[in-house]
């Protein structure tokens, strides 16, 4: 084996969950039916997740259940596991991440896991690959990444889209492992609730975290949108997790120990 | 056709000289492009930096590098080539960089002597623009934003990444 030539790279992309999933391998064995069915498992589950959480779905298990919390002792394993760590994540946002009076798709309120299920579910199917051995992984679910990178092999380059045009990068990440997320209103509007008025948040325009976990670091990014202001100040005290921010002025600000080259000086300053 | 290529050469041969300039430190008016004809080239070239951290100098005096064209200095701002003298008429562009990397391509002086002139150009320039800026985004491996819907994926940065490994 030439250990000097570039691995082979291959990509499989699939609309799941109303997002594009683009999954991207290195190593050796990309061309492998082996590995081409360890991703097709991983968005079957995804999909699979998908017929259990989606609130838009009215047959779900969330969907039946029409914004009314899922009962502890009764719920199947994964819905007992979403609904504990959207308490958990209320818990570590201080409650700007509350999934329990959330506008549903149907009109009205009630509880809503969606924002924390796409981290969640994403870092659970990932386990299909990323015990691939000799392989790296960079998973994409609608601009949320997830990445692992095999010992001696380059990092992956993560560009950060600018909110305002979208087609060009505001900077560029280079990370071996952990996740990459952005939460924001480029794409769809503002669409996070801001659950201390129940209305939705306007004050800042896009969050990228980065940081070990695709959960936490989607959580966190969500739950700065909706906290507004002061969130960069919030982002700056989360342990492991750093981020960039724009404000609805356009202004794009990092958290101190934000990895990325555009704005060390600027975050310094 | 035949034209539209010489034309496009010698465009990119403007961006040549505008590299050249940054990485070495060759003076105003260089004539090393086998296309550039001209002598005249007296505007010289320009580069101002946005980004206190990158540490470049500005003006036509030379020597303002920026790193070689690996951009690992993370420079930012916006650069002015010289006016290339060419069979066709004088042929300026300005590159916009960002953290190291071109962000924007655009002409400030192309030949416009004729409508013939006008058509090649308004073919030509948003070719240059998106090649350099395709060559830039060869560099990411995939994209963070806001969710994307799967209605804004085709037109999306992430749908050219992807395309480009799908086989």
């Amino acid at each position: 084996m030439n250990l000097t030539t570039e691995p082979d790279r291959r990509a499989w992309v699939a609309q799941v969950m109303g997002l594009p999933v683009s999954v991207h391998l290195r190593g050796p064995e990309v061309r492998a039916d082996a590995v081409a069915e360890r991703v097709e498992r991983v968005f079957a589950e995804l999909r699979a997740m998908d017929a259990v959480f989606s609130t838009y779905r009215p047959e779900s298990v969330l969907g039946r259940l029409g914004g009314a919390l899922p009962d502890p002792t009764t719920a199947d394993p994964v819905v007992r596991e979403v609904v504990e760590r959207c308490e958990e994540a209320r818990a570590r946002t201080g409650g700007w991440f509350d999934a329990r009076r959330l506008p549903l798709p149907g009109g009205g309120t009630g509880f809503d896991p969606s924002g924390l299920v796409k981290g969640w579910a994403v870092e659970r199917a990932a386990r299909h690959l990323v015990d691939l051995p000799g392989h790296d992984l960079c998973l994409n679910a609608g601009g949320d990444v997830l990445l692992r990178t095999t010992p001696g092999r380059p990092a992956w380059r993560v560009g950060i889209e600018d909110p305002a045009r979208p087609e060009r990068m505001l900077d560029v990440v280079e990370r071996a492992h952990g996740a990459v997320a952005t939460s924001g209103t480029a794409r769809r509007g503002a669409h996070i609730t801001d659950p201390r008025t129940g209305r939705p948040a306007e004050a800042v325009r896009s969050v990228t975290v980065v940081g070990p976990e695709l959960l936490w670091a989607d959580v966190y990014a969500t739950a700065a949108v909706a906290r507004g202001a002061d969130a960069l100040d919030w982002l700056a005290t989360l342990d492991g997790y750093a981020a960039l921010l724009v404000d609805a002025g356009g202004r794009v600000r990092a958290t101190p120990n934000w990895p990325g080259s555009r704005l060390a000086a600027q975050a310094a300053g | 056709m035949r034209r539209i290529t010489i034309w496009l050469l010698s465009t990119v041969a403007a961006l040549v000289l505008l590299f050249s300039y940054k990485t070495s430190t060759m003076g105003a008016g260089g004539d090393t492009s086998a296309i550039a004809s001209g002598s005249d080239g007296s505007a010289g070239s320009s580069w101002t930096a946005t980004d206190d951290g990158s540490g470049t100098g500005s003006g036509s005096s030379g020597g303002s590098s920026t790193g070689s064209s690996g951009g690992s200095s993370g420079g930012s701002g916006t650069a002015t080539g010289s006016v290339t003298q060419t069979r066709w008429g004088p042929v300026q562009v300005k590159i916009t960089v960002s953290g190291g990397k071109i962000t924007d391509v655009t002409t400030v002086q192309v030949p416009d002597g004729n409508r013939r002139d006008q058509e090649i150009n308004d073919y030509a320039v948003p070719i240059l623009r998106q090649e350099a800026l395709a060559a830039q985004s060869a560099q990411i491996d995939t994209v963070s934003g806001a969710t994307v819907t799967s209605d804004g994926y085709r037109e999306s940065l992430q749908s050219a990444i992807d395309a480009a490994h799908l086989r």
